[in-house]
């Protein structure tokens, strides 16, 4: 027995690890009755039937030939390591430095993300969407976001 | 008659100066976001509600329905100039779209898209004001076990009607539920799956997710496929208006598909992207000449776009009558609701008939904007095609974090909409579509609450569910939905039609 589909091999097994934590986790809670049903009631249920849908779909991945139109090809990891940098940094930077900071540091970034950019178009872009973040959300909408560094 | 009174409540709040203009700015920044591909309703929405929350409640909702419908005109410019779906519910539009635009044809492409979306918005405004109240008289008689039956069927919906494997849909689902599940039980007030993060007690922040999944993630797929080369046919754009021939063959579709799309949005868990695959398939069938589609028949745009924009008005239905959103966008608007002190429901007619009939009324007046901003104004628009990716989504990232940082002023929702860029991606990858577990996010603690009332009240009984009539009939229309779905015969003439 071979893979056939590999896209659908790999959703079954997240299927069921998924689907089983859950289940498992949820035995923390009290389980209840049909009648009294108490919180771990419907994750453990839940839990149980994804990780069920998961097997069907395992098996049904598995058969002689090779699909090679379900293959999973390998990732281009740049554009994932750069946009998922970005936002976490952005998540970290804001609240601390603000948002002038944060943002021209995040876009220049987020342009690293391909491979075709400029770096004097990265500034440029960072400049005018900084400036036009600030006039539209700041100015213009009035939310409260950090600005500059907060004073320790 | 009741309606025509309603009705002339109605455009007396949508007509007022300040409705007007927050309708005008809806659908401009709808269109916008239907325009840019790579930037749907969903992330556009997330990021509006943190300031609209000061707004007088109509205009915020007016506004926020015009960005939706709005997005389904945009998307259609974009699907017929470079063949990239600007919008999810415009992918079909741009098999024949674009097709067209290579002939020369795009402006007729693109008047057919209008003129159909505008005959369907408008359509589907007088749908939506005739039975809306009749549902929400019903929807008074609903129990906790009707409202169960009723959120089953919107995800048995949703499972079916997705455009890929049926049981991966059901595994989707079903992750979807779960993840609804990290939350402080509403029953017993026990925390779930929280880890002891105060965050996670008030649930996961969907709409953190959804831009995770769908704007982030949707940016590093994009980023991962090679670049093709597209012409982009930005500068012919002229002749907009159709020919008679254009016309006879056009117009038979934009009936088809403003019906089915009127009926397709109401039904939870379908919505405008659903509506618009149902209509290129139907239109293919009753073609004499199908071997024309995929090689520009007015036809496979004119139907498509007609039912996105009419599903995209009557799925407003189950959301304004029964408080139960057929599609993430909705949920988007219930929560914005909730925030402003309404609750959605069979309530709102009568405690807010001026919000409830300003905001249908709103929608007719805003697809006139929407067919003068997108006909006579194309050329704006069609400017906005030319600028490329690159300098895209970092402003998209750029707004996004902005966005998710200011709905509670914390950024958790930041990290987390960082987490779920890496899980969208996955389900890129493994051809998992994300729209059916945000659904089951969604409907998760709505539906476990319901069921749990209705089995304390049936004593543990679960044909409660089956026994009650109305319960009853939507859980047999489940069941037929699941098994049709399910069958060999019909699955794989479904297969076919999504191929195609």
């Amino acid at each position: 027995m071979k893979i056939k589909s590999e896209v659908d091999f790999w959703s079954g097994v997240v299927f069921i690890v998924v689907g089983l934590a859950f289940a498992i986790g949820a035995t923390e809670y009290r389980f209840g009755t049909s009648a009294r049903p108490g919180p771990g009631y419907f994750p453990v249920g839940l839990g149980l039937l994804l990780a069920t849908v998961g097997v069907i779909e395992l098996i049904g991945a598995l058969g002689r030939e090779r699909n090679e139109d379900d293959r999973i090809t390998s990732p281009i990891w740049r554009p994932i390591l750069v946009i998922v940098a970005a936002v976490l940094g952005a998540g970290f930077l804001l609240p601390r430095v603000g948002m002038l900071i944060t943002l021209p540091f995040v876009i220049v970034l987020t342009c690293f993300a391909t491979s075709d950019f400029k770096l004097r178009e990265a500034f440029g872009l960072a400049a005018v969407l900084t400036l036009g973040s600030w006039l539209l959300f700041v100015v213009g909408l009035e939310l409260r976001i950090p600005i500059m560094p907060s004073k320790i | 008659m009741d309606l025509f009174s309603n009705l002339a409540t109605g455009f007396g709040v949508a007509l007022t100066l300040q409705n007007l203009a927050f309708a005008l700015g809806g659908v401009f920044i709808g269109t916008l976001i239907g325009v840019l591909p790579g930037l749907g309703p969903v992330p556009a929405i997330a990021m509006l509600l943190p300031s609209i929350y000061t707004l007088d409640p109509t205009a915020a909702l007016i506004m926020l329905a015009g960005v939706y419908y709005g997005a389904q005109y945009g998307g259609s410019t974009t699907a017929i100039l470079i063949n990239l779906p600007g919008e999810s519910s415009s992918i079909v539009t741009a098999i024949d779209g674009y097709q067209m635009a290579r002939k020369g044809r795009a402006g007729a492409a693109l008047a057919a898209a209008g003129l159909g979306s505008f005959f369907a918005g408008c359509v589907g405004t007088l749908v939506l004001a005739a039975f809306a109240p009749a549902l929400a008289g019903i929807a008074f008689a609903f129990g906790p076990a009707e409202y169960a039956a009723l959120m089953l069927l919107g995800l048995i919906g949703a499972v079916v009607l997705a455009s890929g494997a049926v049981m991966k849909a059901v595994g989707m689902v079903l992750l979807g539920l779960l993840l609804g599940q990290i939350n402080t039980d509403p029953l017993s007030g026990v925390e779930r799956f929280s880890f002891g993060i105060p965050e996670l007690t008030d649930g996961l922040g969907f709409v953190a997710v959804a831009m995770g999944l769908f704007g982030f993630g949707e940016i590093i797929g994009n980023l991962n496929r090679p670049p093709e080369s597209r012409e982009v046919f930005t500068r012919d754009v002229k002749n907009l208006w159709p020919t008679r021939e254009d016309f006879r063959q056009a117009m038979p579709a934009v009936l088809r598909g403003t019906a089915l799309g009127s009926l397709l949005g109401v039904l939870p868990g379908g919505g405008a992207i659903l509506a618009s695959f149902v209509s290129y398939t139907l239109e293919k069938r009753v073609s004499k000449t199908p071997e024309r589609f995929g090689h520009g028949a007015i036809e496979g745009v004119a139907g498509p776009e007609s039912a996105n924009n009419a599903a995209a008005q009557t799925s407003f239905i189950p959301m304004l009558t029964l408080g139960i959103p057929p599609n993430p966008v909705m949920a988007l608007m219930i929560g914005a609701m909730v925030v402003m002190g309404i609750t959605p429901g069979p309530k709102v007619m009568v405690e807010n008939p001026d919000l409830f009939w300003g905001l249908i009324a709103s929608m007719w007046i805003g697809n006139l904007m929407l067919i003068i901003l997108n006909l006579p104004f194309i050329g704006i628009w069609v400017k906005l095609l030319t600028v490329p990716y690159r300098f895209l989504f970092p402003s998209i990232v750029c707004f996004c974090v902005i966005g998710l940082y200011t709905l509670s002023n914390n950024n958790f929702d930041i990290y987390l909409a960082g987490v779920f860029a890496v899980i969208g991606f996955a389900f890129i990858k493994l051809r998992c579509e994300a729209g059916p577990l945000l659904l089951g996010m969604v409907l998760g603690p709505m539906l476990e609450e319901n069921l749990r009332r209705t089995l304390l009240v049936s004593r543990g009984d679960w044909s409660v569910l089956l026994t009650r009539p109305i319960s009853g009939t939507l859980i047999a229309i489940a069941v037929v939905m699941l098994v049709a779905a399910l069958l060999p015969a019909i699955r794989k003439r479904r297969d076919n039609a999504f191929r195609d």
